[in-house]
């Protein structure tokens, strides 16, 4: 078998901000009753993290847990060990309604750092970039210019954005061009 | 700029994360119904200069179908709202008339 590629191979860009690809990062799209205890525990059982508040993600050592819906969560575990995860997952959610698939390769996941990251994003999503608006642990989806995209923050000041793997070049384009080093607004 | 809160995830969502789904509370007639009603159905739509209420998606968000009402003319929102209400709840109509007394919209006043 071939050896798998993350969305952008390693892709990076220096500019107001870092931008670089994250690199393989498991990935598991959850549905349900998030109120639900078994699920609860399902998803503490998988990624170490609970259940995060709604616009939240909570991290654990080896994954983490982002809120997408009021009936979705999309699990963060090690690449590796995503296919045996969900059928973990699916064990565990006998005879409850929901559906947990793996959706590794199909997204692409990038990593923004440094002072101009908040200003970065600013200029490409219609979010609130401000430090007191957007604090680390929280999680917004939301469109990046013409596609759909998510990130959160985490607590050194990064930002990790997930979009669709057929969009990534131009989600990694269109956050090289805005953090392009003559472009800074200086705002944040 | 149209700026709606939406009710599931509570993000206050600017107008192009949202996807217009056309007016609210439309009751569907179909197999059995009068050719009247039918046509009705279809095409007879509130066209309100003032308080309307809408059908809106989170698109680029939660992705859920949400109510909204707000008055065309001078963009002002009343409130934001449950997809599954087959009518504008009370404390919506309520923050209405004390904006807008004598308001009307199809059989709701």
């Amino acid at each position: 078998m071939s050896d798998p590629v993350s969305a952008m191979n390693g892709a990076k860009f220096s500019g107001l901000a870092q931008v670089e690809d994250s690199g393989l990062q498991g990935m598991i799209t959850l549905r349900g009753d998030l109120a639900s205890d078994t699920l609860k525990a399902a998803v503490k059982a998988a990624t170490g993290a609970d259940v995060p508040a709604s616009g939240h993600v909570s991290l654990s050592a080896e994954g983490g847990v982002a809120w997408m819906s009021p009936d979705e969560l999309l699990l963060l575990v090690p690449y590796e060990v995503v296919d045996a995860k969900v059928v973990d997952l699916a064990e565990a959610l006998k005879g409850e309604h929901a559906l947990a698939v793996n959706v590794s390769d199909a997204r692409g996941v990038f990593r923004l750092s440094g002072d101009g990251a908040r200003e970065v994003l600013a200029k490409i999503c219609p979010v609130d970039m401000s430090a007191e608006a957007f604090k680390p642990g929280q999680f917004r989806r939301t469109r990046m210019a013409q596609v759909a995209a998510a990130f959160w923050l985490d607590d050194d000041g990064a930002f990790h954005i997930v979009c669709f793997r057929s969009v990534a070049a131009y989600v990694f384009n269109l956050l090289s061009v805005s953090a392009h080093p003559q472009s800074k607004v200086g705002v944040y | 700029m149209l700026i709606l809160e939406c009710p599931y995830c509570g993000v206050k969502a600017e107008e192009t994360e949202l996807a217009a789904g056309g007016e609210a509370h439309l009751k569907r007639f179909g197999p059995g119904s009068s050719d009247e009603e039918f046509h009705d159905y279809l095409f007879m739509r509130e066209n309100p200069k003032g308080v309307h209420f809408e059908r809106w998606r989170h698109a680029n968000g939660c992705g859920k179908w949400f109510h909204a009402a707000r008055c065309t003319m001078t963009l002002e929102v009343f409130g934001t709202y449950s997809a599954q209400t087959t009518e504008p709840p009370k404390e919506i109509q309520d923050k209405i008339s004390e904006k807008r007394p004598n308001w009307t919209w199809r059989d709701v006043k």
